[in-house]
């Protein structure tokens, strides 16, 4: 008998259909990777199957766990299975622990509720839990809070909390999409030993088909809440039949269509960076001493010419944001100079309109980046408060919108539109316009497409190297994904702890780091298609 | 609750509003006090200060619809004039506070954790420290008790709210991308704050407005009832309510309506403000519905 076994899922919320007909199966010792982009309907699998469901929800067919039927049990019943039987880990480990109980209280709480063990029983639990997860006892104790953990550490524990009591079926929600890339691949290979040392099953959700490449056993691919296609991972990677999964296979190794660039090594350079610090001050440790300062960026140097996209690396926490605040005068520096296409951003007074005119930003989260009560129209004309009196009117200004608006790709007619009326990707096009409009010679992508579904992220991508091309811009794309970074770039610069480690042509040094650290950083990348290779030859 | 929630684009705020009970029942009730008030200015069943000492102290009748005070004066007048002194006064006070408050609630984020911003709340937190009527007390001890020092009285302890509350919403905004993207336009803390912020922090203010209304027409029937509020022969809830209490075995009417009059406008505001709180939250939209 299968562990999981999902039949004829139907749900519907206040009669608006999600799900229609899910069915798959997962095995016990057995790693069942569910992707989909969003609204496909995996997270809502995931919750029908703990019957976590919002209120208003219909739910037809059927989900048996062990042989037992999920959906006719009550409330206070799924409530001895929860924890007990099928465990969840959740995509944000930040939020997902109470930030007043200590470590080793939240993972007893599971066992104490569940088994009536006593505390001191619960406790030793707990703590066997937490060393099995990689948190062992001398570095971490039971005491630790969450805010002393990093996010990769905090999501062992939200881990140990799902596997204190050894379900049979654990459920991970996109468990990895906070984290930098090496945490990633920690937690990915940490979740393929608990499955292997328990025999549980594991239904791993998520949208990146290169993330679970090297462990899962089998695929279910998601549409619109239904499944598409499924089967086992390496033979339905190598033979995929449904054109969605062909799509999103293609979408996840996109690489953009790119001219070679003319750059301009002569010219005034569009960027110039010449030994930035930037410090914050640590909080008095005594009355008398002087403060420390933590050094976010440290003496960072770069250039970028006309016509050059360059990419910048690192991992959180490395001072990329920080250089990135900088460079757009909303933060000061202690030293060093800035200029953009020969204007100096640092000066005392901040950044005159003449240099914050060439460059403009676009940031990561399309619903965060507009004013909800404007319409496309006045949000896309912000820039054009720096040009001041010579700013376009009238039938220049229109044919200056419809022209932004055009050029990534809507029409000048959504420019009455109020942003609430677009989908993420479409937002994030017109987060560009804005940014095209006082047509600027940088634009700076700060993690510009790092929120957006796989397929989505294409067609950004693709418009940004078109846009490159066509308006001789130049981009400085920071992100932490180095698949999209070496799609869209020229040269790259590798950041580690606010300094420059490695910088190069992109290829030479996606090919042949120098850095230690890059090639750490290269190794921790799910690359898709060596996963499979990996695999291959491991099964002959 | 969420700063991002629109109303439904069609039926505009106004058709959502009523969509809410409490709302609805407190608009009622609200609009019969300002309603009142206003008829007041063309009409009165009675002269409202007009003395006729034979009719002291009458029941309610058809002649007198509430009856009549220890002087003879018709009390459902002196309630509806009353409304016009106690509404008026807490709409000039809520817009005191809003018109200090807010401004210099923004000015404090806009300079976070700078001198201005210790400045302006620290001021406020001291101004918050004293008890709301006792910088009545001393507002119309020294300036002498009238309308005027009541509104500024209940005025000046509105500030703080205000400018704590437009603050603390402002933080959060602050952090927008939309902000940063405003700030990397050029534009400046002030431009950013009437443009961006203060739209979106509007519904908060609008529900703390009407709270604090509702705060200001008790806060004027106490001043009044302790004599500090508008003074005779101009009539006003708290001191009908304070000539009532000696008479209260007598002609216990005249405790009688005017307390009702404090307690359904005060009512009627708080439930509007609860209405419009639940309304402005997407979340708590849905589950009533």
């Amino acid at each position: 008998m299968t562990l999981l076994q999902i039949q004829n899922l139907d749900l519907s919320i206040l009669g608006l259909k999600i799900l229609s007909d899910v069915r798959f199966e997962v095995d016990r010792g057995e790693v069942v990777a569910v992707i989909g982009e969003s609204g496909s309907g995996k997270s809502m699998t995931a919750l029908a199957v703990m019957q976590l469901l919002p209120h208003g929800t219909d739910v037809n067919g059927s989900i048996r766990l062990d042989g037992e039927e999920l959906l006719t049990k009550t409330e206070k019943q799924m409530c001895g299975v929860r924890g007990v039987d099928v465990g969840m880990v959740f995509q944000e480990p930040m939020t997902a622990l109470n930030p007043v109980k200590t470590i080793g209280e939240q993972v007893a709480e599971t066992v104490m509720i569940h088994t009536g063990a006593s505390r001191a029983e619960a406790l030793s639990v707990a703590r066997e839990t937490l060393s099995r997860v990689g948190l062992p006892e001398d570095r971490f104790p039971l005491t630790r809070y969450p805010h002393e953990l990093s996010g990769g550490q905090r999501q062992r524990v939200v881990i140990a909390m799902a596997i204190a009591l050894r379900p049979k079926l654990l459920i991970a929600d996109e468990p990895t999409t906070a984290l930098d890339v090496t945490t990633q691949a920690q937690i990915m290979a940490l979740l393929k030993r608990l499955v292997d040392e328990d025999g549980m099953g594991l239904m791993l959700i998520t949208h990146d088909l290169a993330v679970v490449a090297d462990i899962a056993d089998r695929i279910v691919i998601m549409k619109s809440g239904e499944v598409v296609e499924a089967g086992p991972a390496v033979q339905l990677f190598r033979s995929m039949q449904h054109p969605y999964s062909k799509a999103l296979m293609a979408a996840t190794s996109h690489h953009p269509v790119r001219k070679s660039p003319e750059v301009a090594l002569h010219a005034v350079p569009v960027l110039e960076v010449r030994s930035v610090v930037r410090e914050y001050a640590l909080p008095r440790t005594s009355l008398f001493a002087k403060p420390g300062a933590f050094r976010a960026v440290d003496e960072v140097s770069l250039k970028i010419h006309k016509g050059e996209n360059v990419g910048l690396v690192g991992e959180s926490g490395c001072g990329k944001s920080t250089l990135t605040r900088a460079i757009l005068a909303l933060e000061g520096t202690q030293a060093g100079e800035i200029r953009v296409g020969g204007e100096l951003v640092t000066t005392k007074a901040g950044a005159s309109a003449a240099a914050r005119r060439k460059m403009q930003v676009v940031f990561q989260d399309p619903y965060g980046s507009f004013n909800p009560r404007h319409k496309v129209r006045r949000l896309v004309t912000e820039p054009f408060y720096l040009m001041g009196r010579e700013a376009p009117t009238g039938d220049a200004l229109e044919l200056r919108i419809a022209e932004a608006l055009e050029n990534v790709g809507l029409s000048s007619r959504d420019a009455d539109k109020y942003i609430h009326e677009f989908s993420g990707g479409q937002r994030q096009r017109v987060a560009i316009a804005r940014a095209l409009i006082t047509h600027p010679s940088l634009i700076i992508l700060d993690e510009a497409v790092s929120a957006l579904d796989v397929s989505i992220r294409a067609q950004i991508l693709d418009l940004l190297a078109d846009l490159s091309d066509r308006l001789d811009l130049s981009y400085l794309f920071i992100s932490h994904d180095l698949s999209v970074v070496r799609a869209i770039t020229d040269r790259v610069m590798v950041m580690k702890a606010g300094k420059i480690v490695e910088t190069g042509e992109t290829e030479a040094v996606f090919s042949n780091p120098q850095h230690e650290y890059t090639r750490q950083l290269l190794a921790a990348t799910p690359d898709l298609e060596a996963a499979l290779k990996r695999r291959e030859i491991a099964a002959a | 609750m969420s700063f991002g929630a629109l109303p439904d684009e069609k039926r505009g705020l106004v058709g959502v509003a009523f969509q809410s009970k409490s709302f609805a029942l407190g608009f009622v009730l609200t609009g019969i006090f300002v309603l009142a008030g206003l008829i007041s200015f063309v009409w009165t069943p009675y002269d409202a200060t007009a003395l006729a000492v034979a009719d002291k102290l009458k029941s309610p009748s058809s002649l007198h619809w509430f009856g009549t005070d220890h002087f003879g004066r018709d009390i459902f007048s002196m309630i509806m004039v009353g409304a016009r002194t106690s509404i008026a006064v807490a709409f000039v006070a809520v817009g005191i506070g809003i018109a200090a408050g807010v401004p210099l609630g923004l000015w404090a984020a806009a300079r976070q954790a700078s001198i201005v911003d210790e400045i302006i709340m620290r001021a406020n937190d001291l101004v918050f420290a004293f008890p709301a009527l006792l910088i009545a007390i001393l507002i119309t001890a020294v300036f002498g008790p009238s309308a005027i020092n009541a509104i500024i009285a209940i005025g000046v302890f509105n500030i703080p709210v205000f400018a704590r509350l437009a603050r603390g919403a402002a933080l959060t905004l602050w952090t927008r991308e939309y902000i940063l993207a405003a700030r990397v336009a050029g534009k400046g803390a002030f431009r950013i704050s009437g443009e961006h912020i203060l739209p979106n922090i509007m519904n908060l203010l609008i529900v703390q407005g009407t709270i604090q209304f509702s705060l200001g027409i008790l806060a004027d029937a106490a001043l009044s009832y302790v004599g500090l509020g508008a003074q005779p022969p101009t009539p006003s809830w708290g001191r009908m309510l304070a000539d009532a209490q000696t008479m209260i075995s007598l002609a216990p009417h005249m405790a009688l309506f005017p307390g009702a009059a404090i307690v359904l406008t005060v009512l009627g505001l708080n439930l509007m403000g609860d209405g419009l709180r639940d309304l402005f939250d997407p979340k708590l939209r849905r589950s009533r519905s």
